[in-house]
């Protein structure tokens, strides 16, 4: 009822084959840009941008990262924080070496490296398949995170060992340092993260992302219909890596402002990897709810005692908050294995049949 | 006629045995360690004909299939493809060069759409590169829709318009079976191997596909090698057919022919050695 094409017609393949083919979903989309272009930047406080905004945008861009590898190419990779960590130290080095070049043009570059360094980590997924080259992508997540630790020249022989972002100005506005304002950050982070998921949606509906997805289901056919499996697997792993990478650069140049090694440890591989499992693989408008439920939701949790007027320690909260964050997971996870994008699929089912069950 | 098949010049109509070759096969030998699975085959297969291989359980039926369409690399013997000689080839070499394929088990790609299956059969055929993808507007559209055009040309060939954005994994398995010829056929291969297209199907959908073969057949000038158990359907459709049991080939010629020979009813019916 809500939700019907019915009496929407396609007369050619161009409208058929459009990012969003129903008006319903042009309309909502036009909806979420407009929030996030005009009423976020006028009504949310500094500390709404910087605390859940722009790290959200962040992991929605390192999800979408991995959803591109494990989501749609289908190899699971467990490496994702140290290639975040490589498109952060490559960002940090340029931005040293030349300090009047563009900033932003240098945390794009950044994703250069960090594909290089992802596509030759996916050298084993020719012989390895599953859990097992998993393995292997943690091998690279304890190497890279042993030389930003170990090899000093990475950030510039710092007494700390960690890297501190530097104050880099655009076109009269400070975009990076600690003097940057969030609305500026905010903006930045926006731009970047919408873009690459528009340019990403169009690749993966081509011939390279069904090339992936060939892969991904069946190896063995998509070799007998002449897909390289190894240059296909390899630009997948690039790919990720590219924007993981970027990802990663724009998490410390436009959220922390200075990281260490242990801000790329494990962990985070492992918290994107949930962000990409629960919101569903191979959907890219699941790499953003996963965000969502990852990021937003315990942040969101440890404001409700406060609202109800409950008088409890915060390490209280913190712990309940973990809790019930788990209990959520679990539940989700049981409701609907294939994440957040299959339940918001079979919502659509139903609102397009209501008020009848079909 | 549509306009897929109109587009390819039907086949002329000639005694088998007398067409230009397509493959050769030459004292071909597969082993698996131990196993013997194809001892010193040879036979051929010509344009524009359909040629059967039949024989009982691991006759080296599907093993055969695999060693022509590169998957399997024999030991022995070599495969000669349009006049060229070889010994072994990687699979995309094969499809590249006109060698399409379905599968015993159906192999399609189950979290993609019918549509999307039929046009992962055009990925040879498209060239943008991943810069022209980002942008999508432009030469990596137009690319797409010359090739949806085609693609939808096969879907109306199969009468399958009504599933075209069902992912695949929900269709029934006749509809299935459909939709993997329809993934083949987008290669427009110059040889098509089918193994087993009509296995667990019932009567219906064994004459639709059986008209489906002879159409692509006839209207396309595809020639097709074709695995099949239901010895009807083989004696109609084929114009050749090559016996293989326990690896080795035991008869080789028209269906009349092979249906009188007495090693192949000995095959099949069994004999006290």
């Amino acid at each position: 009822m809500f939700y019907r094409e019915a009496g929407q017609f396609k007369t050619s393949y161009k409208a058929d084959q459009a990012l969003f083919p129903i008006l319903q979903d042009r309309i909502g989309i036009a909806a979420i840009l407009l929030i996030a272009f005009v009423a976020i930047p006028l009504f949310a406080s500094d500390f709404f941008l910087t605390s859940i905004m722009i790290p959200f945008l962040v992991f929605a861009l390192a999800a979408i990262g991995l959803n591109v590898l494990t989501g749609y190419c289908g190899q699971l990779s467990l490496g994702t924080g140290a290639f975040m960590g490589v498109g952060a130290y490559a960002a940090y080095k340029l931005t040293t070496a030349f300090p009047d070049a563009n900033v932003i043009v240098m945390v794009l570059l950044s994703g250069v490296f960090s594909a290089a360094i992802g596509a030759v980590f996916g050298l084993p997924s020719l012989r390895i398949k599953g859990l097992y080259l998993a393995v292997t992508t943690l091998a690279a997540q304890f190497f890279l995170e042993w030389c930003f630790i170990r090899i000093p020249w990475l950030y510039n022989d710092n007494a700390s060992g960690a890297i501190e972002v530097p104050r880099r100005e655009m076109f009269g506005f400070i975009v990076t340092g600690a003097e940057a304002l969030p609305i500026t950050r905010y903006f930045v982070v926006l731009c970047i993260t919408a873009g690459i998921a528009y340019l990403m949606a169009n690749v993966l509906r081509g011939r390279i992302g069904r090339s992936w997805m060939m892969i991904r289901d069946m190896d063995i056919a998509a070799e007998l219909m002449g897909v390289r499996p190894l240059q296909t697997k390899l630009m997948a792993f690039a790919v990720s890596s590219y924007i993981c990478g970027v990802a990663g650069a724009m998490m410390v140049f436009f959220w922390l402002n200075a990281a260490e090694p242990s801000s790329y440890s494990i962990r985070l591989s492992f918290q994107i990897l949930f962000m990409v499992i629960l919101g569903g693989l191979g959907s890219l408008g699941g790499a953003f709810m996963g965000a969502a439920f990852i990021w937003i939701l315990p942040v969101l949790l440890k404001f409700v005692p406060g609202m109800l007027g409950m008088d409890i320690a915060a390490e209280t909260v913190e712990h309940a908050t973990f809790m019930i964050v788990g209990a959520l997971i679990i539940f989700f996870l049981i409701v609907e294995p294939h994440g957040f994008a299959r339940l918001w699929q079979i919502a659509k089912q139903k609102l397009r049949v209501w008020p009848f069950p079909y | 006629m549509n306009a897929f098949v109109a587009d390819r010049a039907p086949a002329p109509v000639e005694d088998a045995g007398e067409r230009e070759l397509l493959l050769r096969v030459d004292n071909v030998s597969l082993a698996f360690g131990g196993v013997k699975a194809i001892t010193d085959i040879s036979f051929d297969i010509r344009k524009g004909e359909i040629r059967a291989i039949i024989g009982p359980n691991g006759a080296g039926k599907t093993s055969m299939l695999n060693v022509i369409n590169g998957f399997y690399h024999p030991q022995e013997g070599t495969i000669t493809w349009q006049g060229k000689v070889r010994r072994k080839m990687k699979p995309y070499e094969a499809a590249s060069q006109g060698i399409a394929r379905t599968f015993q088990n159906v192999a399609l790609f189950k979290g993609m759409t019918t549509l999307d299956n039929i046009m992962s059969g055009r990925s040879l055929k498209m060239h943008r590169n991943f810069f022209w993808q980002l942008l999508w507007r432009g030469p990596a559209e137009r690319e797409e829709i010359a090739h949806r055009r085609k693609v939808e040309d096969i879907i109306d060939f199969l009468e399958i318009q009504a599933i075209r954005k069902t992912p695949v994994g929900r269709l029934p398995y006749g509809l299935q079976k459909r939709v993997e010829l329809g993934r083949a056929l987008a290669m427009e291969p110059e040889l098509l191997l089918l193994d087993e297209p009509m296995a667990g199907m019932n009567l219906e959908e064994k004459e639709d596909m059986s008209r489906f073969i002879i159409d692509v057949n006839q209207e396309f000038g595809t020639t097709i090698a074709l695995i099949e158990h239901d010895m009807g359907v083989v004696m109609d459709l084929s114009d050749r057919v090559v016996v293989l049991d326990y690896g080795k080939k035991i008869a080789d010629g028209p269906p009349e022919e092979v249906q009188a020979s007495q090693a192949v009813i000995d095959a099949y019916l069994g004999v006290s050695h």
